[in-house]
Order: C-alpha cells, then structure tokens, then sequence
C-alpha cells in the first residue's frame, strides 16, 4: 500500500464528486451527454448543470456566477489571464512573481518575446513579495513612463505549489491597484485548503483548478471582475462568454462544481485536520538534525512541508521513498524529471546545492498520523543509509586529541 | 430556451389560425416581417360597422415566440374598437407571454402587424367611400 | 383513429426524446465510461503523469501512452505524432495560430473555406487582425470543393492550407487525399479538421498526406474536454506553442494532463477502429429510412451533396416552415437547426448560405445525425412525427399559403424589419 503524499501534484477524486460526475459520462438512459450549445430539452439539462457548476464554484471562492469563466485548468487560466489581458491592453505593462508556477512564468516569457516589458517582483528569503519588491517593482513601471499611457498587470500567486507559503494577496492588490494594475492570483494550490475570496481580495482575476481540490483532472477556471477587458485565446463558438471557444467539458466541470462545494463545506475540518498532521510532521523532522524546513515560520497552507537533507540530492531521495512506498515529489511537478534546481528555492535566496536537495510533502485531509510517521521513518533510514547521520560523525572529532 | 407555458400552450393550440378574403372591404390585412429574418407574420381582422373589430385571423412563418405573440394578439383584438386595438403595445404582450429578451421582437412584430391590418382596413374604407355613395345616389 | 392508436402503442415501447443529435455530441459508450470510471475511483489512477517520482505518476503516464497508441492506431500514424488537448477547438486553434506564427517570415497567406467550423473561422479572422491574409473559399453548391479553384488559390507566400474532412453541418466529404497531393506539391501545409469524421470514415495518414489533423472525443462516443492534435513528424511540422505552462506534450501545449478523459478518448478510438465498418452500414441503412420516409414531401431539399457524404447525417430543409419553430415541434427528437455553436444565435446557418441557399431554406433547415445507438423503431417514429409536425406548421405559414397560390416569394417586396 503506496502512502500518498503528493496532493499538491494532483489530488484523489472525492467519492460523491464521482458520483455527480458519472451520469454525465455514463449516460444513455439519463440523456445528460447533449452538447449543451443546442437549442433542445436535452442541451437545456445539460445547461442547468453547468449553471449549477457555476454556481457551486462562484461559492466558494465568493465570486458572482457571471465571473467564473471555466477553462480546461488552471494551466489555460493563467494563459487567459496574461496573454488575454495582453492581447486587449493598450502598451501592457506585466509584473510576475519570481516564484510563480511555470503556467504563469512561460506566458510572461512568451510575451517578453513578443515585446511586453515584464518585469520580475523579487520576493524575500521566505518567497514572499514583501511592499518593498512590490514598490520597486511598480516603480520600474512608473518612472519609465507616464502611468496613464500603458496598462499594468501584477500576477502574484496565493500559494505557493512548492513550499506552501501565502502572500498577502489583499495588501499586493491594494498596492497594486493604487498603482493602477490590474492584478491577478493565481489560487490553484490555495482553493481548497484556506478560505478565499474573490470580492475582498481586490484582486480582478483568479485561477482556479479542479484536480487540486479532490475534482477531476481537465477542469478549471478564471474568477473574472467584467471591468477586465481579455481577448480570447482560443477562438471558435463564442462559449463562456466569448471568452473560451469549445464545447464545454460538462462531466469534469460538473465534477469541478461538486468538489468545490464539498471544499467549501469540509474547509474547516479539511484545514484543522491536515494542520494537525504537518505539526506532527514538522514536529518530528526537528528531531533529525540534518533536516531543513523552509520557510518555516512563513505563513503557508496547512498541509505543504518543504524540506531537504543537505547532502541527499533531491531526486534521488524522492526515488529512494517510492522504493519505500511513499510518493512525494522534488520540486513541482510539471519540472520533475529536469534536474533543473527549484527556481523557487533560488529566488528565495537558497543556495543552489541545498535547493538540490528539496523534497515536497504534500498531505492530504485522507493521510493518517501513521502516513507521518512512516515518511519519518523512511528519512531516518535514508540520512544513516547515506552515511550522513550525527552520531557517525562523532567518532571522527573526538579523534583529535591524542 | 426555454419557453413559458402560455408559449407553449399558443404554441400547441394556436388560436384563430386561417385567412379571411383579403379582398373583402371589412377585412384588413397586415403582414409584416421577412423570410430572410425568419419571421413572416399575417393578421386579419373583420370589422364591423361600428368599428369593432368581430374576428380575427394569423399565419406565422416563424418561431414558437411568433407564433404564440400572434395568437394571443388575435384573442386581444376581439371585440375591440379600432381605437383600442392600436393601443395594444408590444411590451404587454412580451409581459403576458414571458417572453426572454431575445424574443422580444417576437412582440414587436405582432404590433406591427395589428398596426398593419387596421392602417389596411382604413385605406380600403378611405378608397371604398366614394363608391358606396355612388350607389347610394 | 387508428393511426394515432398505433402512434401510442409504438410511443410506448419507445424512450423518449430520441436523441438525433450525435454530430453535437455522442453519448459516453458504456464500455467507454467504464474505463474513465476505473479512474476516477479513490484507489484509481489519479496521479499526475507528470510526476516522474512515484508509481503514482507512472501509472498514469502508462494509461497515457496506451491511449495514444489508440488514437494513433485509427489514423495509422505514429503514437509520438499525437498531442492531447482539451478538444478539437483547441486543436483547430493550436494548428492554425501554431503554424501561422512560427512560419510567419516564409509566409503570412492562409487557404480555408467558408463552410468550416468556427473554430478555423474564428482562428483564421485572429490572424487576418494580426495581418496575416486568408482566402476563404466558397463551395460548390453540392458543399464540396473545386479542387482547382483551391489549386488557383494557392501562392508563393501561401503557408497553410485549412479544410475539414467531414462537415458538421451538412455531412458532406471533402477528398483530403487530393488535397494533400496538390499542399505537398506546392510545399504548402495542409491542416485537416477531422473532428466529425475519425470513426466513421477511413483516414490512413501514411497514405494521406495532411500534416495536422484535428481529433475530438466527444463526437465519437468518448468524454467531452479532450481532443488531439496530429502533428507529422515525416517531414517534419513545426508549431509556436498556445499554451505556456510547465512544457508537456513536448513543449507543444502545456496543461496537466486529464488522465481519466485521455484513457476515455483512447477506448472511444479502440471501439471505433474495430467496429466501424459493421457500425456505418448499420447507421446508413437508417439514414436512407429516414429520408424514403420524408423525401415524398413537396418542396424538401437536402442540404449537401448525398452521395459523397457521411453516413449518419441528414440535413434537410423544408420549405417555408421556419427551422425553430419545428425543432420545438420535434420536441421529442433532439435535433438541431444550424451547428450546435451558433444554434442559439437567430442567424441562419452560414453553412446553407455558403452552398447559395435563399433564406428560407436556410432558416427551413434540420439535422439530423444518426448515431451508435440509433433504433429502427426511433427513425420510424421521426418520419411520422415530422411529416404531421411539417404539415401543420405549414397549415400556420403564410409562407406556404402564398406559394400555394402561386405568388412568386422572390418577387415580393418585404417590409423591412
């Protein structure tokens, strides 16, 4: 039995969202398969439901349904919420965060190249955009030129995918705002895990995804304030609004509306739950010597611990606890399997060896104090299988004086 | 879409469906909209001497909103003077049949039309008085 | 008296609506459904296939692959050359903004035509706004291309040329074998929307020499949200990215990958590859049910050419009944007037305009699209429903009543509206 400990990589789909998803894909009797475009009794069902899915996703992130425009994942909504700002706005001006996740970093790229100044927010040792990174960023905008006569983006991330910490999104959207940005979030890893809301936040557009929050894989959607002129990205059918062309994936989107109110409504229990669990964890870890917690003391979601054993490299300590039947992750997952050091680990100032050696933990509101104890075993057994264990190195000192 | 149960309902048993003479001096005729826009709509009244209208008739090209906006018109009109009829505006019957904002044209072109056929019966009236005195004479 | 008895008792053995719909969309095959649902279940495949650390992520990085070769297999071409997406949009949108940006200094002159779907319309007037230039070419009226006005449209600086296989609308085939000698002679690309036809109608792309093919799930009896892109390897097809994220699909378009819709359209592909030939025989000896039953009507056209044509469909225009007006008097047929994307719209087809049809016919249109789970009984129950329903709307239409007595409609001057 494999301990999985990668939620943030993707989660296990929820039973009952399962459940509201199968008359959707397994349907001959129920007529729930329509292309809901059509103009029958039939599409019409099928309507209702995304209208429900609407309903239920707006709820839990404290948004109007008329704002949540659903897309193919949080991956598609990020690239909506750049390129499709882009694309409307007059001389767009973009802030990213140094540690976004790459759905946010490769269309800034892709802009880049195609002319967009993009400037990068530094963050500080605990991956944080502090008001200081914010206001230099903001002032390399302004200074060049005069704020009326370009357009300004700031995307800054809720969560963090690889070390779990929060920004405070509320005071970067004010900041920004004040600045006359438009700003941008991306809460993939953050709904689900700690209440958001979209109305208080300031913030004009949220990515969301549904896979990281107990729904299926293929959905996901951009919280959209109307005041936001976009441009769509994909082109064909005027659906969502004119905003995303294509027929509309309804059993994962139905899927996404399900496991969003089960998040709403399990959120307190799901956080305490999963709180308790990484205490548990971090509590234990303090207890091995050569085991680094970052960004500890930041503020991050209950249930993401990025640690490294300086020494042990990454992957292959990864590799090592798959072995053992526990599934963590080095990094995010979109990069694993690169060798490439955490981009993230390195805006925060860590030294490139020692971000080598990062290991994600992820639980889940499932994992059990045993699933815990168990990965604190495996490390042990790692660090004196490595020969990197505190008491081997004693000898050697007490050597000296003879 | 959706449509309301009076849509339905006219849809279903529409009401007073057929054609008078249109060449009959009491009958006015209207006819309005374009098959190229997807709405044809005819109505007919017969008018009687005192300037009420008795009967009235419709076909409609066009969707279960046309159809239903004109079939209830011809239930309105009924035993209506002339004066009143014209008074009948688009927004009551877009009201009556809960119509959604996209068929609202529907209501639109069935004023028109009962605006057609009295401005028809009127013509003929206008151009049919001086015969009449001829005979009279 | 009898008749409407007969009416009630076949009613009775029937479930209703009958769902005549299947180029909008198909229903889930339950075998299909069957292998999503296997992973979707908690101890199911949920990982990440881009988890390269654990068994997790394996898994469902397999069940990934296996599905790729399925797809590949139905078109006979190389797994490797196979990139998911989230549907045939996307497809469509990736092929053609793809190819136009990254070819953008050899060339910026794109060939479609107008009875595509929206999804190459709407991507090609993108590009026409970012100044590239795009001859859109009219069908004949039969909704099939001249194959010299496309030969004659063709330019040095032109670098794509667009044209689906199967139309949504009208069903009809488009000879992409002939096309792709005349774009590989004249080294100019050639994308094919194959969205309504993969599964019902032969595609060898060793043979065929398109360089991208657009695939949808949803249309052949799999999960809508999942698509694919055919990209060619030999010779080699090169695209800009659409999607920027954390490079899957070697680079080509990032996005977690949906396990479960991905192991669905696989097994829809399967199904389709082994049971395609017995199924099209099938659907089309329906669909010639369907229009000896209706086609003694006065004044009905079929819309499209009816040999050279997909075997499910049927797109029929009866004359002077307005096309909305009958889908809600066949409210027990899904049905639809138009393609699903603009049927909510009052516009008339601009399929049926393209092929030169008036007005009326346009706005007269139905399609009907007969699927895998079409029933004798069901196509029986359409006819009589349709000739009673066409019959009393007419008894309803001016329209009719004119032509009826004689009056030329061409020649009447319309109150303008």
């Amino acid at each position: 039995m494999t301990i999985y400990l990668d939620h943030n990589a993707s989660t296990p789909l929820a039973e009952s969202v399962r459940a509201a998803m199968a008359p959707f894909l397994d349907t001959r009797s129920d007529s729930l398969y329509a292309n809901p475009s059509g103009l029958h009794r039939q599409a019409r069902l099928v309507r209702d439901a995304l209208e429900r899915a609407r309903e239920q996703v707006a709820a839990l992130v404290n948004a109007h349904p008329s704002q949540v425009i659903f897309t193919s994942g949080a991956t598609e909504a990020n690239n909506l919420a750049l390129k499709g700002w882009a694309a409307a706005a007059i001389r767009p001006w973009l802030a990213v965060s140094a540690v976004e996740h790459a759905s946010v970093l490769a269309p800034a790229r892709a802009l880049a190249r195609r002319g967009v100044q993009v400037a990068c927010l530094a963050v500080d040792g605990d991956g944080r955009v502090t008001p200081e990174t914010l206001e230099e960023g903001l002032a390399a905008w302004t200074r060049t030129q005069p704020r009326r006569a370009m357009q300004g983006l700031v995307s800054v991330m809720y969560a963090n995918n690889e070390t779990g910490v929060l920004q405070d999104v509320e005071t970067i959207a004010e900041e920004a705002r004040r600045a006359g940005a438009v700003v941008h979030c991306d809460a993939a890893q953050a709904a689900g895990k700690v209440a958001l809301d979209f109305q208080a936040s300031g913030v004009h557009m949220m990515s969301l995804s549904a896979h990281k929050l107990n729904g299926p894989k293929g959905a996901g959607a951009l919280i959209l304030d109307r005041s936001v002129a976009l441009e769509p990205l994909q082109h064909g059918g005027g659906h969502e609004q004119e905003l995303r062309a294509g027929t509309e994936n309804v059993a994962a989107i139905v899927g996404f509306g399900a496991a969003a109110e089960l998040a709403r409504r399990e959120l307190a229990a799901r956080r305490e739950r999963m709180q308790a669990l990484r205490k548990r964890l971090e509590g234990r870890l303090k207890a091995i010597p050569q085991v680094i917690v970052f960004a500890e003391r930041a503020p991050r979601l209950p249930n993401t611990t990025c640690l490294a054993v300086p020494g042990l490299e990454g992957e292959a300590l990864v590799m090592q606890l798959d072995r053992r039947g526990i599934a963590v992750s080095s990094g995010s997952s979109c990069s694993s399997g690169t060798g490439e050091p955490s981009h993230v680990l390195q805006a925060m100032g860590v030294d490139p060896e020692q971000a080598r050696c990062a290991v994600r933990v992820s639980l889940g509101p499932d994992n059990r104090p045993s699933d815990v104890d168990a990965l604190v075993s495996a490390l042990e057994e790692e660090i004196r299988d490595a020969g990197l264990e505190a008491g081997l190195q004693q000898p050697a000192l007490q050597w000296a004086p003879l | 879409m959706a449509y309301s149960a009076k849509v339905l309902d006219h849809y279903e048993n529409p009401r007073n469906v057929g054609s008078f003479d249109k060449n009959d001096p009491s009958v006015g005729t209207g006819m309005v909209g374009a098959p190229a826009c997807g709405d044809v709509m005819k109505l007919q009244i017969k008018v009687n001497e005192q300037g009420v209208i008795e009967d009235a008739r419709f076909k409609t090209y066009g969707c279960g909103s046309a159809i239903a906006s004109s079939s209830l018109l011809t239930e309105w009109v009924k035993g209506k003077t002339l004066e009143e009829a014209t008074r009948i505006k688009n927004t009551e019957i877009a009201e009556e049949l809960a119509l959604p904002p996209v068929k609202i044209h529907c209501s639109v072109l069935a004023e028109d039309a009962i605006k057609a056929a009295i401005a028809d019966y009127q013509r003929k009236q206008a151009q049919g008085e001086a015969p009449r005195q001829e005979c009279n004479s | 008296m009898d008749q409407h008895n007969e009416r009630e008792a076949r009613q009775g053995r029937l479930k209703l609506p009958i769902y005549l719909d299947y180029a909008a969309t198909t229903p889930v095959d339950p075998r299909v459904a069957e292998k999503m649902c296997a992973c979707l279940t908690l101890d199911g495949n949920f990982g990440n296939p881009a988890s390269r650390s654990h068994v997790f992520g394996w898994r469902a990085e397999e069940a990934v692959e296996e599905a790729r070769r399925q797809v590949a297999a139905l078109v006979n071409a190389d797994p490797r050359e196979i990139i998911w997406t989230s549907g045939a949009t996307e497809s469509d949108n990736l092929a053609i903004k793809g190819v136009a940006h990254f070819y953008r200094n050899k060339g910026r002159h794109i060939v479609t035509c107008k009875t595509e779907h929206k999804a190459v319309l709407d991507a090609c007037r993108q590009l026409e706004r970012e100044g590239y230039e795009v001859t859109y070419l009219d069908p004949e009226p039969n909704g099939l291309l001249d194959l010299d006005k496309l030969q004659q449209a063709l330019r040095d600086d032109t670098i794509l040329v667009s044209i689906m296989h199967v139309n949504n609308e009208i069903g009809v085939i488009q000879d992409i074998e002939a096309i792709g000698e005349i774009t590989r002679e004249r080294g100019v690309l050639f994308h094919c929307d194959a969205a309504q036809s993969a599964g019902k109608v032969e595609i060898d792309l060793q043979r065929m020499k398109v360089d991208l093919m657009s695939f949808s799930a949803h249309k052949i009896y799999g999960p809508k949200g999942v698509g694919a892109l055919y990209v060619r390897r030999k010779p080699r097809v090169r695209l800009e990215a659409q999607m920027h994220g954390g490079g899957h699909e070697r680079g080509m378009r990032s996005g977690t990958l949906p396990t479960h819709q991905i192991v669905g359209m696989g097994e829809a592909f399967r199904i389709a590859r082994e049971e395609m030939a017995q199924e099209n025989a099938r659907i089309l000896q329906l669909r010639n049910r369907l229009w000896n039953g209706i086609k003694d009507i006065e004044e009905v056209y079929v819309n499209g050419d009816l040999e050279r044509r997909v075997a499910g469909n049927l797109n029929v225009s009866f004359n002077f009944v307005e096309g909305e007006s009958l889908i809600m008097a066949l409210k027990d047929m899904a049905v639809s007037s138009g393609s699903a994307c603009t049927s909510a719209s009052l516009e008339p087809s601009y399929v049926l305009r393209a092929l030169g049809r008036n007005d009326e016919l346009a706005h007269s249109s139905i399609r009907f699209t007969i699927g895998r789970y079409t029933t004798q009984e069901e196509i029986d129950y359409t006819v009589a429903t349709v000739r009673e329903k066409v019959a009393k709307l007419r008894d309803l239409s001016p329209l009719w009543e004119m032509y009826k007595e004689g009056i030329d409609l061409s020649k009447v001057q319309w109150a303008a509206h």
